[in-house]
């Protein structure tokens, strides 16, 4: 699914040159669940980054599903992202100005589908995140992790291969993250590649595979041998149903 | 992305800052708002000139001779200039002179003009009511008098004139027409006088000197050979090119039209001018809202938007703004030309042109002003966007 070989990314030139990765080879099976850990400043947004398509390897080359990446052009990527790839960002980044449904049916709308399918499905993707009485509600009015899970259900409508997840329970707090952790894993086991980065290393032991990068360099990799199983605490009647 | 999408997206964002979208917006209606009322006003300005100039008569040619210059004109100039100028079919001398008339107990003051027979035609001046006078009646310095639709009413207060006896300057003359109305021309109230036989005039108001001498060519073709031929003789004559004036109307007119068109060019430039000013707050409206809204695109380029759709995005809120901005303004500037047409009884003209020009201008205002920062928006990096704070 994720194949990563020799990937080198460089920010800047000269002076302010930084060495983001060096030499990062990584491979990621279809339908596995893997967290990135490391400290602050060791890549592992970079690596993120490239694994979603948001920027080209520096040298080395990536294959995502069967397909060579790292020299596609902008309008390519854009493709890539749309169709591929979904996004979790730590600060959720959901558009103030429209509501949860709409934010949701963003994948869509740039998919070119037509209204009534989007609604139908964006419906249904914030329904799998026990947010089916929230749709209207816009991110103001939404705790962190409400808002969190439209984001989910943002990056899941457009039904794409990988979900990439940047610190997602980095802002909540333990019960929210539960949360959170226990959708992915439900996600998971309906066959959804997962890579997630993380500093928890509680929340990592919820993942089966966990990779270590310091200083741009993937320095273990190791599997969770009884990864931890998040309650999920939200579900009312959606959880009874899974 | 379809357009329909990014009109709703536009709105969405729009509507999500209303003051701000009406005062992005106020720049262009004033622009465009200014453009149609000022050239309405310059063109209705043009046409009232125009008709003006054109009421003095079709052709008319007016001589004057030059005081400063030491060159007056007599009754017997236009004979000369009649048997000289063989271009001219008509030539007719003009005393003018101010003149206090009376009936009964009313007196006017107003001017009098000593002309001829020739006067319905030369100065496309008919008579409304009785007849004017005849050759034989110059001949004879006749006490006949032809009101204006002015002096009749301020002497007679709609009772008809003709026939009557009144005096002008103490002396009894009889009225023998009424003129029609011509209004006003360039100022002056072309109805407020009394044409009375040139030779009457000479004796009446003790002079041997004419204002002017108005004359018409054969045809109007031969103006401008008329009044060549006229210049040539008086320079002849006189060797002093300022000497004597020969004006033409068709002259005049051009004159006039340009010194108007002159004047409504310099109401659009101002106007467009505003206009841009509009297009300028358009583009900084636009810059503020790509910077507020880095995250934004960073994560419509993340969740899959090519430069073609965020590019589309901010171009559509643009052109919404000025092309609404600018219906609007369509809507202002017409009812402010009509304003002013009532206030000012003046007729303004509202052209379809000027209208359709201001609407492609503005519209081309929203494409021009937004497309910096739409290309701005589009080329955004993901990353950095995404980082934006
Ligand atoms: N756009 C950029 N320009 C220059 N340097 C950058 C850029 N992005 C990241 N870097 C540098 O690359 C290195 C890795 O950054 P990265 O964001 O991947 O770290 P991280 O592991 O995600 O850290 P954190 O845990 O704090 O999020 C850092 O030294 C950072 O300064
Ligand atoms: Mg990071």
């Amino acid at each position: 699914m994720i194949d990563l070989q020799h990937v080198t990314k460089i920010y800047g030139q000269g002076d302010v040159r930084v060495t983001a990765l060096e030499d990062v080879s990584l491979h990621v099976e279809r339908g596995e669940m893997v967290a990135i850990m490391g400290p602050s400043g060791s890549g592992k947004s970079t690596l993120m980054n490239l694994i979603g398509c948001l920027d080209r390897p520096t040298t080395g080359k990536y294959v995502l599903a069967g397909r060579d990446v790292s020299t596609l052009n902008d309008n390519q990527l854009a493709r890539v992202r749309n169709r591929e790839i979904g996004f979790v960002f730590q600060t959720f980044n959901l558009l103030p100005r429209l509501n949860a449904l709409q934010n949701v049916e963003l994948p869509l709308v740039y998919r070119r589908e037509p209204r009534a399918a989007r609604v139908r499905k964006a419906m249904a993707a914030l329904e799998m995140v026990g947010l089916g009485e929230r749709m209207h509600h816009h991110p103001n009015q939404l705790s962190g992790g409400q808002q969190q899970r439209v984001a989910i259900a943002r990056a899941l409508v457009g039904e794409p291969s990988i979900l990439l997840a940047d610190e997602p329970t980095g802002n909540l707090d333990s019960r929210a993250g539960e949360e959170i952790m226990a959708i992915f894993q439900e996600l998971n086991q309906q066959g959804i590649t997962l890579v997630l980065v993380t500093h928890d290393e509680r929340v990592a032991r919820h993942c089966r595979r966990i990779i270590r990068v310091l200083d741009g360099r993937l320095v273990g990799d190791e599997p969770v041998t009884a990864p931890l199983r998040a309650v999920p605490v939200h579900s009312d009647q959606e959880a009874a149903q899974a | 992305m379809s357009i329909q999408e990014g009109i709703r997206m536009a709105w969405l964002s729009l509507a999500g800052n209303k003051l701000r979208t009406f005062l992005t917006m106020l720049g262009v209606i004033i622009g465009v708002a200014a453009v149609i009322a000022l050239v309405s006003i310059g063109q209705g300005a043009t046409n009232e000139v125009t008709s003006q100039v054109q009421s003095l008569g079709a052709n008319l040619i007016v001589i004057t001779p030059s005081m400063s210059a030491g060159v007056r004109f007599t009754v017997d100039d236009a004979a000369t200039i009649a048997a000289r100028v063989p271009e001219l079919a008509q030539v007719m001398p003009v005393i003018t002179a101010p003149v206090t008339a009376q009936y009964g107990i009313t007196s006017y003051d107003t001017t009098v003009q000593g002309v001829t027979e020739s006067f319905p035609v030369i100065r496309d001046f008919p008579v409304a009511f009785g007849r004017f006078f005849s050759a034989a009646d110059v001949q004879d310095a006749a006490n006949v008098a032809v009101l204006g639709q002015t002096v009749s009413s301020q002497l007679f207060k709609g009772l008809n004139p003709v026939g009557r006896t009144i005096t002008i300057n103490g002396q009894p003359f009889q009225v023998i027409g009424l003129l029609t109305t011509k209004g006003g021309s360039l100022g002056q109230n072309q109805d407020d006088l009394i044409a009375i036989p040139v030779t009457t005039a000479e004796r009446l108001v003790r002079t041997r000197y004419v204002a002017a001498i108005y004359a018409i060519p054969k045809s109007a073709d031969l103006s401008a050979v008329a009044v060549g031929h006229l210049e040539n003789i008086f320079q002849h004559q006189y060797q002093n090119d300022q000497a004597v004036a020969v004006l033409a109307q068709d002259q005049l007119l051009s004159t006039v039209n340009s010194v108007t068109t002159t004047l409504t060019l310099m109401l659009a430039a101002i106007a467009g001018i505003s206009l841009l000013v509009g297009g300028i707050g358009i583009m900084n409206i636009m810059l503020v809202s790509v910077t507020e809204r880095t995250r934004e695109i960073g994560v419509r380029k993340a969740l899959g938007a090519r430069r073609r759709d965020v590019l589309q995005q901010f171009l559509v809120e643009s052109v919404f703004l000025a092309g609404v901005g600018g219906v609007i303004g369509i809507l202002l500037g017409v009812g402010g030309a009509l304003l002013i047409s009532g206030l000012a009884g003046w007729a303004t003209r509202v052209s379809v042109g000027s209208v359709l020009l201001a609407f492609v201008f503005s519209a081309a205002v929203g494409v021009g002003f937004g497309l910096w920062p739409a290309m701005r928006a589009a080329n955004l990096n993901p990353i950095e966007a995404l980082r934006y704070e």
